[in-house]
This record gives structure tokens, C-alpha cells and sequence, in this order.
């Protein structure tokens, strides 16, 4: 069981009234503009249904479910969104063509940097650039992150700004017909310049480079010197990077589960020595492989559903716990409590709650 | 008639010379804050319509062209001294107030005055006198603070990257610090440097902000506008005026691709010849990549199903996924969506197909194929895909080149004239490249000529087929003709 507490510390009682939430049902039934007059009722109605997934939407005018009294007044939209957290996605999916280790929904401890470097970025720029504060970040329960930012003022954004605070953030634009996913100016806004000089060159060099084993073997660095090789640099002149790394047969001797590690800072030093040129080039690099990359759409509309931190997920049985963004390098996925974990949990120390856990059947 | 009652959007009426806008001089600008006082005629109150439409819709078109700002500033300029005449304040706040009434009515219609208005107040902001400008903003109570030197001292650093990183010189001494709300443009392509929630927004950029409050007065009083329009006049006007502002609206859109028309339903079997002969590139691509892989993903179904407004849409897609994922799959996932679109479900909106302007600004991502070839393929792609098309190397070159100046619409323009053989009418609507390709490839037995365009005097006309398999020297009246046939 599972719910989150919606209680609002705000002088508007009906706020609570008009908030949307969705529920997924056995089935893949899914209704839509569902709405509760307090947490008792929401309760009561979650035990009934039973949903695998629950969602929260804007807060609207008027309660969702009682839209269709309103239907009748022409042309003004009476029933629309008022208010909605600003929010972010962040799925790992997106990032498949970087990854090396996974791909589609699985996740392992080798690509989740890539979430924490998320999780850096866009926080502390929701903060030092927007000013928000009220930011709660949410394992999504499989494969990546959410964002909420609750304060006053991010909650009452038309679409259009959200688009815009999506456009800020916007760097990479890949898709299936165009490898040139990143393309910078030389000169870079103070935003993009902190993140690759706090955040960005950091983490790659420590965790990506690394982890991805970008570099090597070779099939790895292909892949790499391919996103270069549209730069006027042929692929003879990058793959004599290479040859210029020196065989160093006393380390293979001696450990060989380090070396995969040092031929790939070598490597990455000798690509940087061989692009000082072309630094622009080499920062382009570092952001394909690390700067986050948001699922804008869900940022842009207000009437976007999202799912409630603290839900169990459907397909991993993980619940959807917060995530601190000062303390996310430690956060570990895969160490998630899932739902039986919980209950047994529950049993083992809270026995008097044991009846009213099992009268609401495991979700 | 009188504007009084109706115009107003809510505000009291100010009455004074200034706030009209009809003070100082010819062409100034105003918030249009309060409706005229004035007596006209019925037929000034259409032709100050219609003239104003006609400005917005060329500025419209030109846009979709992708001209700069730099480039619309005189353009706008000239249409409106052209449309408008030169001694146009009168005119420009009456018409203004027409269109309000005839742009209230719906949300689609409001969003398009909206913008189009925005634009347009935009560009004859920036044509204006620093001093004017000066007076604008003051005369409006913008709530802008400038920025203290100490203030603009202590940031100026960062200032500077932001002017260096969009190409522009910094050599402002004004600045103002805006809520980052009120500048969305800026914000959206980084143009700003933000700081806790504020946008620190340079004098050069200073008609965002302007525009900005132009916006958010003007969408207030369109809404108020039809709440009044519905309530007090509708029932009063309804035979005099209400016809009028209901056809205004209707005569600028252009083809209305949101009723499918029944000539041009396309049937599935024939699907993968007219994908071949007629699609535009945008939805050729889709449509292949969706039989080669059986899938899409959202975009791409977005962009091709409304696209392609099939009869039996569902059984479509429900072929092609099924392949893939299977028929109980698709209709657990996809075939809700599919419905949607056809406003089945849901809202029950009956979505109109993607123009071209809105792929052009869609943003594709990993794993998605959608957009406009033009802007989102890389060069060496798109190179493949025109070569596909059949066309030939200077073709190819020719449509290369347009998209490199952004000019992407043009770039299919040129790609329609080499498959076809005949140029467009301009191609703005992925679903108007498919009719006009339609139209040129069902004319049966009659071939077509495009006109030249250095003789004037050269017809348009129609050549039977010629029994003797097409020598036509052998009789003197028709020789001039044969020798202006394009072969």
C-alpha cells in the first residue's frame, strides 16, 4: 500500500479537491480525471481499486471529476489546469546510444552516473539560475529520475515558459538521422561553461570514462572517433591515436584487470593532446557523453501526468523513494527497497498495522 | 457604430488622445488599451479589416519563410505603409479592434491573432525612435527596474559571456532585471543571463520585454472580449455585424485540412504507391522506416497518422505494429492513441495534421524519425534520400543549398518541382504538397505546360495526344506553338 501525502500547507481547502490523478488498473484500464475531497477518501478509493500505477496531474479549476457539470459554457475552457508542479524526466533510454554496458530498461551501477550527473545539473541550476527551492527528486523505480519543483511560483508557469525552462536546458539534439547530436558555439553561456567546468569534464573523466570503458576495446573507440569523424579529421588520422600508445607489457603482467583502465585515460589523453586545437571539439565530446538529457514534453504542458513518488513500480516491484541531490553520488538503484521488502518489514516491526495492511490486497 | 461597448476588454475607457494613439503622429504605436470612440461605416469597418488581415497574413508568410528579424524589420515597414497608408492611427487601432471581435470566438483563433499580432507590434517596435520606444514603455508602466551600475559591476562578466555566446556586442550601459517569466524567448535560446529567477535583459533586447506585456494584455482582453461578444452582442449584431466578423476569420485561413475531403481519402492498398509518387519527404520517411521496423515511436505516429487521415486508420496500424509487437499489444498500447487522433476518445478533438512550420520546430530525439527532413537530417542523409527520390546531382545540390540557409520549405519546394517536373504553389502543409502532387499526376490525357515566365504572352494549354505520334511540322499554325513545348 502506498500513498502519497497530499496534504498542502495552503489557506486554499480545495485545493486538494482539484488535484487530477490517474490511476492504471489490472488490465491496463486507465481512468483519467479522478479527484478526491481529502486524504481519506483517497485512501479508501485506492484500496478499493487496487491500481498498479497512480499518476498526479494539474490542479484544475474545478474538481476533475465533476468536469462534466461545466461542459455546457461555450467556447471558455471553465474546466482547465490552474496550478501544477514544474517537473522533469530523465530516462535512461535516452541515453542509449552512449551506453556501452545496458540498454533499454536495464540499469546497472556502470551507467547510473549518468542519472546523478542529471540530478546535479538540472538542481542546481532550478536553483542558482531560477531560483526555486522546494525540489524533490524521485527514483522513477526502473530506469531513471523524476523532478518536482513545488514552489508557489513554478506551480503557477503557463506552457509557454515551461517550454522555455525546457529550451534552456536543451543541448543535445540527436535523433535516428543525425549523428551530430551536440553542437555548441565557441563562446558558451555562463550556464552550459559551469556545468562543464563543476559538473561535466569532472564526472567524465572519473566515472564515464571509465565505467563506459569508452575507449576500449577497439569497437568502443570506433564508436567514439565516428561522432568525430565529421569534423574534417579522417578516421586514419584518429585511429593513429592509437599506435602512439605506448605497450606497456610489465602492467599486463602484473594486474591485468587495471589495465583496461589506464588504456583508457592514456587514450583519452592522447585524443585531448590530438584535438588542442579543436577544443570546442573535445567539450562537444565530453557533453554527448554526459550532459542530462530531459524528456522535454513531459516538461512543457501543464496537463502532463506523472507518477506519484512512492509508488510501486509495476514492472520492478521497487518503490519510487526520493533521491537528495547532495548526497545522490551514493544513491545506489539497485539497493532500492522493493514491495515485498517493505512488507516484511512492516511485519517485523509495526505487528499492529498487520491487519490493516492486509485488508488492502498487495498492489 | 460605436466601439465603446464592446471593445474596451475591460479596462476604463481613458478617452485622451494619447492612449489612442492618435497624438503625435502617423503610425504610433500603443497597447491598444482602450476601443475607439468613433463612428464608421460598415464598409470602412470590412476594408480596415481586411486590410489589417492582409498585413498579417503576408507577415505570416514570410516568416514561414524563416526571414530573420533583420530582414522583417522593413518588410514589416513596407506592408504596413502599403496596407495601412501613412497617416494610419485611426485605421490601425479600428481595425485592431475589429479583428479582436473576430479572433475572440475560439482558442485556436485566439492563439493565432495572438501571435501574429505580437509579431507584427514587435517589428514596428523596433522600427521605432529609441525615444519613442523610451516613451512606450514608460506610458505603459512596464515594472522594470534598470539595473543600478554597481549592480551591473558585480555580474558584468557573466553579462559578457552571454552577449559573446549569441553573437552580439555588449556594449550596453542599460540593463534591466525582469522576471524570467516575462522573457521566455531569451530564456528559451539562452540569450539571457539568469540569476535566481531574474533575467538580467540588455536595452538592445529591450523589445522582448515590451512585446512580452503587449502579449499578456492583449491574450487577457481577448478572452474578455468574447465573453462579451458572446453575452451582449451576439443576440444584438446578429444579423448586421455578426456575419462579418464570422467571415473575417474564415477568409484568412487557407485550405482547412481538418476535415478530410472525401476525394482525397486514401485507401490502403494503394498506400505504398501514393507513399512513393505524392509524400512529401517528411512523411515518405516515416512511412518507410514504419514498414521496414513495423514501428515508430510517438512522434513519428503523431506526425504520419494525422497525416495520412485514413478511413480505416486503425486497421493500418494495427497490420503494420502487429508484426512487431503483436495484435494483443497494439491494442493494449497503441490503438487508444490511434483513436485519440481521430478524436475518438478523450477530448474528442478531431486533431488537425502538422503544418509544416510546427515539424520544422518539433525536436526528434534518440530513436525517433519525425521532424522535417529538412532541418533535422544531417547533410549526408538527406543527400541519400533526394538521391532515392530520383533526383540528379545538381537537383540534389540546388535543394542542399537552401536547407544549409535555412530555408527549408523552399528546399521542398525545389525537391516538389524536380519530382514533378512543375513547380508549386509554395509548400507550407505537408498535406497541401500531397494534393498538389495529386492534382498534377491525375490530369489523364491532357499534358501540362508551365507557363515561362520572360513571355507573358505564352498560354497555358492543353495538347490533345497527337495521332501522329507528336511531328507537328507539317502544319504552319501549329509551328509556333510546337517550338515553345517544353519536351
Amino acid at each position: 500500500r502506498l500513498f502519497v501525502d497530499g496534504k498542502h500547507p495552503s489557506c486554499d481547502s480545495s485545493f486538494f479537491g482539484r488535484r487530477e490523478f490517474s490511476f492504471t488498473l489490472e488490465n491496463d484500464i486507465y481512468l483519467r480525471y479522478m479527484s478526491f475531497r481529502d486524504a481519506s477518501e483517497f485512501e479508501a478509493t485506492v484500496c478499493e481499486k487496487r491500481p498498479q500505477k497512480i499518476d498526479i496531474g494539474a490542479v484544475y479549476s474545478v474538481d476533475p471529476a465533476k468536469r462534466l457539470a461545466y461542459a455546457n459554457v461555450s467556447n471558455d475552457r471553465v474546466f482547465a489546469p490552474v496550478e501544477k508542479e514544474l517537473v522533469f524526466d530523465v530516462d535512461m533510454t535516452d541515453y542509449d546510444d552512449i551506453r556501452n554496458c545496458c540498454s533499454g530498461a536495464d540499469i546497472c551501477l556502470k551507467c547510473w552516473p549518468l542519472m546523478t550527473i542529471a540530478i546535479k545539473v538540472v538542481d542546481s541550476t532550478l536553483r542558482e539560475d531560477f531560483g526555486f527551492d522546494h525540489i524533490l527528486w524521485v527514483y522513477s523505480g526502473r530506469r531513471g529520475v523524476h523532478c518536482w519543483v513545488c514552489d508557489a511560483r513554478a506551480r503557477k508557469l503557463t506552457n509557454e515558459q515551461r517550454a522555455s525552462i525546457a529550451d534552456y536546458f536543451r543541448v543535445y539534439k540527436g535523433n535516428e538521422n543525425n549523428n551530430r547530436k551536440v553542437s555548441l558555439p565557441t563562446h558558451l553561456h555562463p550556464f552550459l561553461a559551469r556545468t562543464y567546468s563543476q559538473f561535466l569534464s569532472r564526472y567524465f573523466d572519473e566515472e564515464i570514462l571509465i565505467k563506459q570503458s569508452l575507449l576500449h576495446p577497439q569497437e568502443n573507440a570506433d564508436k567514439v572517433l565516428k561522432l568525430l569523424s565529421g569534423e574534417g579529421m579522417s578516421m586514419q588520422y584518429m585511429s593513429s591515436v592509437y599506435s602512439e600508445l605506448p605497450v606497456q607489457l610489465e602492467e599486463k603482467k602484473r594486474n591485468n584487470t587495471l589495465l583496461p583502465d589506464k588504456i583508457n585515460r592514456q587514450r583519452w589523453a592522447d585524443l585531448q593532446r590530438k584535438l588542442m586545437q579543436k577544443r570546442g571539439i573535445q567539450r562537444e565530446l565530453v557533453f554527448t557523453y554526459t550532459y542530462p538529457r530531459l524528456d522535454l514534453e513531459v516538461t512543457k504542458k501543464m496537463n502532463h501526468l506523472l507518477k506519484a513518488p512512492f509508488c510501486i513500480h509495476p514492472k520492478t516491484g521497487r518503490v519510487c523513494v526520493p533521491i537528495d541531490p547532495a548526497d545522490c553520488d551514493n544513491f545506489d538503484p539497485t539497493t532500492v527497497p522493493t514491495l515485498p521488502e517493505v512488507l516484511v518489514f512492516r511485519l517485523k516491526h509495526v505487528n499492529s498495522s498487520f491487519s490493516s495492511v492486509s485488508s488492502c490486497s498487495m498492489i | 457604430m460605436a466601439f465603446r461597448s464592446i471593445g474596451a476588454g475591460g479596462r476604463a475607457e481613458d478617452g485622451g488622445e494619447d492612449s489612442r494613439g492618435g497624438g503625435a503622429g502617423a503610425g504610433k504605436l500603443s497597447f491598444y488599451e482602450a476601443a475607439p470612440d468613433e463612428e464608421i461605416s460598415l464598409e470602412d469597418f470590412e476594408e480596415y479589416a481586411l486590410d489589417r488581415l492582409r498585413v498579417l497574413k503576408e507577415i505570416e508568410e514570410a516568416r514561414s519563410r524563416g526571414k530573420k528579424m533583420e530582414e522583417m524589420d522593413p518588410l514589416v515597414s513596407d506592408l504596413w505603409r502599403k496596407h495601412m497608408g501613412s497617416d494610419s492611427s485611426k485605421k490601425d487601432v479600428i481595425s485592431h479592434f475589429i479583428l479582436r471581435l473576430a479572433y475572440c470566438r475560439t482558442e485556436d483563433l485566439r492563439r493565432w491573432f495572438l501571435g501574429i499580432e505580437s509579431v507584427l507590434f514587435r517589428h514596428r517596435f523596433r522600427c521605432e525612435m529609441p525615444a519613442a520606444q523610451q516613451k512606450l514603455m514608460d506610458d505603459c508602466n512596464l515594472p522594470y527596474k534598470a539595473m543600478t551600475s554597481a549592480e551591473i559591476e558585480a555580474v558584468k562578466e557573466n553579462l559578457e559571456s552571454v552577449a559573446r555566446s549569441t553573437n552580439q556586442v555588449s556594449n550596453s550601459k542599460m540593463y534591466y532585471k525582469v522576471p524570467f517569466e516575462d522573457v521566455p524567448e531569451l530564456v528559451s535560446g539562452r540569450k539571457v543571463y539568469l540569476r535566481r529567477g531574474e533575467a538580467f535583459v540588455p536595452r538592445e533586447q529591450l523589445s522582448f520585454l515590451v512585446v512580452g506585456q503587449f502579449r499578456s494584455r492583449l491574450s487577457k482582453a481577448l478572452v474578455l472580449t468574447n465573453r462579451k461578444w458572446i453575452s451582449f452582442i451576439a443576440g444584438e449584431e446578429k444579423d448586421r455585424l455578426a456575419p462579418m466578423v464570422e467571415a473575417l476569420s474564415t477568409r484568412y485561413l487557407g485550405p482547412d485540412y481538418t476535415q478530410p475531403k472525401s476525394s482525397n481519402e486514401i485507401a490502403l492498398q494503394d498506400l505504398d504507391q501514393l507513399a512513393k509518387a505524392s509524400f512529401p519527404l517528411c512523411m515518405r520517411s516515416l512511412f518507410f522506416q514504419l514498414r521496414d521496423d513495423h514501428h515508430l515511436r510517438h512522434g513519428g505516429r503523431q506526425q504520419l497518422g494525422l497525416f495520412l487521415k485514413l478511413e480505416d486508420a486503425l486497421a493500418f496500424w494495427r497490420a503494420e505494429f502487429s508484426r512487431k509487437v503483436g495484435v494483443e499489444k497494439f491494442d493494449k498500447e497503441y490503438a487508444y492513441n490511434v483513436r485519440h487522433n481521430y478524436g475518438k476518445e478523450g477530448k474528442r478533438t478531431d486533431y488537425t495534421p502538422y503544418s509544416c512550420v510546427k515539424l520544422i520546430m518539433s525536436t526528434p530525439g534518440v530513436g525517433d524519425h519525425h521532424g522535417c527532413p529538412y532541418r533535422h537530417f544531417s547533410e549526408d542523409k538527406l543527400r541519400a534520400s533526394l538521391g532515392g527520390l530520383g533526383l540528379n546531382s545538381r537537383q540534389v545540390s540546388s535543394a542542399l543549398e537552401k536547407t544549409r540557409s535555412q530555408h527549408y520549405q523552399l528546399a521542398c519546394a525545389e525537391v516538389f518541382e524536380a519530382v514533378h517536373g512543375c513547380s508549386s504553389d509554395g509548400i507550407n502543409h505537408p498535406n497541401q504538397y500531397f494534393e498538389q502532387s495529386r492534382a498534377l499526376l491525375q490530369q489523364p490525357k491532357v499534358k501540362q505546360m508551365c507557363s515561362f515566365s520572360f513571355n507573358d504572352t505564352v498560354e497555358f494549354f492543353s495538347q490533345e495526344e497527337p495521332a501522329s505520334g507528336g511531328e507537328n511540322n507539317n502544319n504552319d499554325a501549329n509551328e509556333e506553338k510546337t517550338t515553345l513545348m517544353i519536351s
